[in-house]
């Protein structure tokens, strides 16, 4: 019931996430992009929980609380990179180019 | 074994701590003259008397057979190689101890007075006191090990006392000079003994003697390599050719240690080893015999050129080598005991000259410090006529001169005769022993007229010293003068120990030593000669005698010397002498500037500048940096980059995993 369109939508929003992950320039676009990966495979767990038990809700309660601390920290980390570079373009956080 | 003998340590002991007393006041209290004299001088008089009550022993009950052999702990138990710290006393290691006791004491008393305005003085104590040590160690030692610590020790006193003068490059050069030397002949000295281990299991005196006989053939390969191997420590250690250059250059330490060192105890420690081992040496005819051609060729080699050296020391250093030669012949031709009778006689003459040569050198030094003079002390050109000065030191000198020259009755004779005698005594085996007598014979010749010639241009005829020197030139004091006179008596009357076959109470020495060299009595002939013929000989070393020291008289005319600085230069042979035959100059070309030409051009430049830091340094490291080049591109600095490539990975990781 609903398995196949949930898992559907799921893969979309996973791939959006990559897409933009992979494409766009602005850090906190690229920190949204995650955050949609995660949340697609959120979405992925609560489906397929349906029919496999409920251990997969309980992971995605995981996945949420992970995903809350992560965003702290990732935004900490902009703001510091923000007040040193003016500027979040990860095209001019190259620091670390070998 | 008598209870004095167990005391032998004693001997050896006691200079090492005057070592230590000397040394330590050197850093503490460098000023306190009076307290190193005591204990420099002390220590050796006390040494030299427990080495009389050891002797006493050996005289009272003389061991047959077996040596004494003090253990005193073990030193090296390496599974089948075992090695003690052992002391042997028999007849040989006796009569050492005590020549090397009693010369190295009169040297010290000699060295207080001559010593005594050095600001190193403490120090010069320590290193005398340290070499006494030292070669006590060498003639006691009753293994190979032992006695090669002994060799080494000395070797590195006498580069200490060569050098003694550092700040003086070239004094300093010549300590290295004999250092280096040495080294050559202690790589051959470490082959044999190698060897030695390898064939009989053992490096203990008693244990290789006895072996020897049932392991090696006569004339067999292996003891012949392993004899020539310890000849070659023994040219480096006795400067005998072709590594006897740097005795003469040794002459640049202090007089007294040229005395000691370098006449009297070190060098003669080549003569010893081979006495020692004489069972060795008589079973390998071949090594022997160019025992004996080494030495008759270094003894007229080295009398050619002390015939034209101008500075004191220098003909005294030649004539050292010169007779070294000698005993290389009697020890070479098998005459065991009469190469240590003449060791023993030269100890006493050639100490003495030495000390001699300290007192005018001491004397003119002081002469030219006094008027600020810059000129050469040890010049002969410089001296002359200073009988009239140094009465004393010059008769002292002249009993050694009669002594090493051969004049009957004084020690040199019977011990240069008893050689020559012994070596005439083998011709009917083999021509080469004849030339060999002829060679000696010659080389004596030349001993009388080069000896006489420093005499008379030293003490007699006008004096050059220059007019305002003369007012300051005075005997040496009683603490010099005194050990002169005590080997005077030596040089006169230590024959007395070996007087000839033909003379009443004949061969003492040769009989005390007997049990020492009876093991090699089984491979060598009977050395007797007819009364006739020893009379023959006798008559003919002294006309060799007479001849050299009457022409050098007749011939010499000190009147006619100019001093050195107006002196014009030798030509044509004289040259040749005065330069040594060039031997010198001759390795230099040889062996030292193709030797600095491949350290430079091939193992300096190329070697370690090309090899070593070129490919294995720099090129290791660039190597390493080109591969960090390469991965490090990969840390574009774009992140996209970076996730794409994590997405790639992800995706093929779990192909791997679902696929």
């Amino acid at each position: 019931m609903l398995l196949g369109p949930s898992l559907t939508v799921s893969v979309i929003l996973f791939s959006l996430g990559v897409a933009g992950v992979l494409f766009r320039r602005n850090a906190i676009v690229i920190f949204m992009c995650i955050e949609l990966m995660l949340n697609a495979v959120n979405l992925s767990f609560i489906a397929l929980a349906q029919q496999l038990g409920r251990e997969g809700q309980v992971i995605v309660f995981f996945v949420m609380a992970v995903a809350a601390a992560e965003a702290t920290v990732g935004l900490a980390i902009m703001i510091g990179i923000y007040r040193h570079k003016s500027s979040l373009n990860v095209k001019e956080i190259n620091l670390l180019r070998g | 074994m008598p209870v004095s003998v167990g005391w032998v340590w004693l001997v050896v002991v006691l200079p090492f701590l005057g070592f230590l007393v000397n040394g330590a006041l050197s850093f503490v209290r460098p000023g306190a003259k009076r307290a190193v004299s005591t204990v420099g001088v002390g220590v050796l008089l006390l040494s030299f008397l427990a080495a009389l009550w050891v002797a006493s022993g050996v005289f009272a009950e003389p061991p047959h057979g077996h040596p004494y052999v003090v253990t005193l702990w073990s030193w090296m138990p390496a599974g089948s190689l075992q090695v003690d710290v052992a002391f042997q006393v028999d007849q040989l290691s006796t009569v050492m101890m005590l020549v090397v006791t009693g010369i190295s004491t009169l040297i010290h008393i000699f060295s207080v007075g001559y010593m005594r305005e050095d600001t190193s003085y403490s120090r010069y104590f320590a290193y005398l006191n340290l070499f006494v040590f030292f070669m006590l160690t060498l003639v006691l030692g009753a293994n190979y090990p032992v006695m090669f610590v002994g060799w080494e020790g000395v070797g590195l006193c006498s580069y200490l006392l060569i050098g003694f003068w550092y700040e003086n490059r070239p004094f300093a050069d010549a300590g290295k000079k004999a250092f280096l030397m040495n080294r050559i002949g202690d790589f051959g000295f470490l082959v044999a003994m190698f060897m030695m281990f390898q064939a009989t299991g053992s490096l203990a005196f008693t244990d290789v003697f006895e072996a020897a006989p049932g392991l090696f053939e006569v004339g067999g390969t292996t003891i012949t390599v392993i004899t020539l191997a310890l000849l070659l420590g023994c040219t480096g250690k006795s400067a005998q050719i072709p590594l006897h250059t740097w005795l003469p250059d040794a002459m640049a330490g202090p007089t007294p240690v040229s005395a000691l060192i370098h006449a009297a105890t070190m060098v003669t420690a080549g003569v010893y080893l081979v006495a020692r081992s004489n069972v060795l040496f008589a079973m390998a005819p071949v090594s022997s015999f160019v025992v004996a051609a080494v030495g008759a060729g270094t003894a007229l080699f080295a009398a050619t050129i002390a015939l034209k050296q101008w500075d004191i020391k220098k003909v005294l250093a030649y004539s050292t080598v010169s007779q070294l030669g000698f005993m290389f012949m009697g020890v070479g031709v098998g005459a065991y005991a009469a190469g240590i009778f003449h060791l023993t006689t030269h100890a006493f003459f050639k100490a003495l000259l030495f000390l001699g040569s300290g007192s005018v050198i001491h004397a003119l030094h002081h002469a030219y410090h006094a008027t600020h003079s810059d000129e050469d002390a040890q010049d002969m050109r410089n001296m002359g006529g200073l009988r009239r000065y140094l009465p004393w030191t010059a008769g002292a000198m002249w009993i050694a001169t009669l002594a090493i020259a051969g004049v009957p009755g004084f020690s040199g004779f019977f011990s240069k005769d008893e050689i020559l005698a012994m070596t005439f005594a083998r011709g009917h085996e083999a021509v080469g022993f004849y030339v060999l007598w002829g060679v000696g014979t010659a080389a004596a010749l030349l001993t009388a007229f080069y000896m006489t010639r420093m005499m008379l241009y030293t003490f007699h005829g006008p004096s050059r010293t220059g007019a305002e020197e003369e007012r300051h030139l005075h005997e040496a004091p009683w603490v010099m003068t005194g050990p002169l006179i005590v080997l005077a008596l030596g040089s006169a009357f230590a024959g007395l120990l070996n007087l000839p076959a033909v003379l009443p109470g004949a061969g003492w020495l040769h009989h005390f030593l007997e049990p020492v060299t009876e093991g090699s009595a089984a491979y060598l002939p009977e050395l007797h000669l007819a009364h006739s013929t020893e009379w023959m000989l006798l008559g003919l070393a002294t006309l060799v005698a007479a001849v050299g020291i009457l022409g050098a008289w007749n011939f010499l005319k000190p009147s006619a010397l100019q001093p050195a600085r107006d002196a014009a230069p030798e030509a044509g042979l004289q040259k040749v002498l005065l330069h040594k035959w060039y031997v010198d100059e001759i390795y230099d070309a040889v062996v030292v500037k193709p030797v600095m030409w491949l350290s430079d051009r091939a193992f300096w430049r190329g070697v370690d500048v090309v090899v070593i830091d070129g490919l294995f340094v720099h090129g290791s490291a660039t190597t390493a940096r080109a591969l960090g080049w390469i991965g490090s591109r990969l840390q574009s600095g774009r992140v996209g980059m970076y996730v794409f490539f994590f997405v790639l990975g992800s995706i093929l990781v779990l192909r791997a995993l679902l696929g």
